[in-house]
């Protein structure tokens, strides 16, 4: 999409929804400083707002490997999925190095790719 | 690193900043480029512009909830079920800034410049204070960590709008790899990080029904995988015991 040929509502849509987006957030970041130091983060309260903030983080994450929309849906499922299970298994080999399993996950759907381009 | 006797003091609050800033350089900053060069990317394929994906690395600045944002805005969500969404996500921010302010906290230094500090809350950043901090004079943590995570968001907005740019030139295999980072990059993050039993059940239950709900409610899948989910790791999490 041509960035210069935008309507100007297009354009200011998106801007308001990332202002909810960052108001949505600097409020947590706010309130930890108006109660920091007044309030104990291992308290129960917290326990459950951090799982239902992992739980939804890891529904986002499985909904994008295995659901995901835009381009990378013309991707065929098995090969997101190794893609991130080979990622996955690297994590665990290589005592937790982050950056090895992303190129690893991130370049074997490349290579799946060009793979099936240039052999079927 | 062994907890030193007297506290470390860089000698100025302007060298302990340049003491942050230079810690930051090196593998946490490169992880959480590519990160963001992956949010760049998306930004591109859902046919958003480049403004708008630094204006979201800018004012947002936590990852998770800037991806939820972006693959929300692209199914069509409305902006309560986006703002809630997005609250959710970030609501790991809250505990974040309660533990971490007490400790930059110096005498003489005005309220307001720990909201201002607050915005760049964020997890790389946090996890190196709570280590590097508590051995420092008071007065440089400030300094220290404003200089840390200064260095941090600059490379998140170059990265971004590296990422933007890429999608656009490089080969469609190599932009869908760059999309890919991000799912990747979180799913190693929680495996890696994450111990507390109710956390890892909240996870995997998280993990299976965000795509499932999906299936039924594009819209409203989230919030519901992340609250259902969330809730149940974290109940039978507790009646297992072991807390942390």
């Amino acid at each position: 999409m041509s960035e210069t040929a935008l309507p100007d509502a297009v354009f200011w849509w998106p801007i308001l929804v990332m202002v909810a987006g960052a108001a949505a957030t600097y409020v947590w970041r706010a309130l930890g400083v108006a109660l920091s130091g007044r309030i104990d983060p291992e308290g129960a309260l917290f326990q459950w707002a951090a799982c239902i903030a992992y739980a939804l983080l890891a529904a986002l994450v499985a909904r994008m490997i295995i659901l995901p929309t835009g381009p990378l849906a013309q991707t065929p499922m098995i090969d997101r999925v190794a893609a991130a299970i080979l990622a996955f298994a690297v994590l665990f080999v290589s005592r937790r190095n982050v950056l090895l399993g992303i190129a690893v996950g991130a370049g074997t759907l490349v290579l799946a790719t060009y793979a099936r381009t240039a052999w079927f | 690193m062994s907890v030193p006797r007297t506290l470390h003091d860089y000698g100025s609050t302007g060298r302990a900043m340049v003491a942050g800033a230079r810690r930051a350089v090196g593998v946490p900053s490169i992880v959480l480029g590519g990160s963001f060069l992956g949010f760049g990317a998306l930004v591109h394929q859902v046919g958003l512009t480049v403004w708008h994906a630094l204006f979201s690395t800018a004012t947002g600045w936590a990852l998770p909830g800037q991806i939820a944002l972006v693959e929300l805005y692209a199914v069509g969500a409305s902006v309560l079920v986006i703002a809630v969404a997005v609250g959710l996500t970030n609501a790991r921010l809250f505990p974040m800034t309660v533990t971490l302010i007490p400790l930059l906290r110096a005498p003489g230094v005005p309220r307001w410049q720990y909201y201002v500090i607050s915005h760049f809350v964020a997890v790389t950043g946090w996890v190196a204070a709570m280590r590097d901090c508590p051995a420092m004079v008071t007065e440089q943590r400030l300094p220290y960590y404003t200089g840390f995570a200064g260095v941090l968001w600059s490379i998140s907005m170059l990265a971004t709008w590296a990422g933007f740019a890429l999608a656009g030139s490089v080969p469609a295999p190599v932009t869908l790899g760059l999309v890919f980072i991000n799912p990747i990059y979180f799913m190693l993050i929680i495996s890696a990080d994450v111990r507390a039993r109710s956390r890892v059940l909240a996870a995997v239950f998280g993990a299976i029904g965000g795509p499932v709900l999906y299936l039924l409610t594009p819209e409203w899948s989230l919030l519901l995988a992340g609250v259902i989910a969330g809730t149940l790791g974290y109940l039978i999490g507790r009646r297992g015991g072991a807390h942390e």
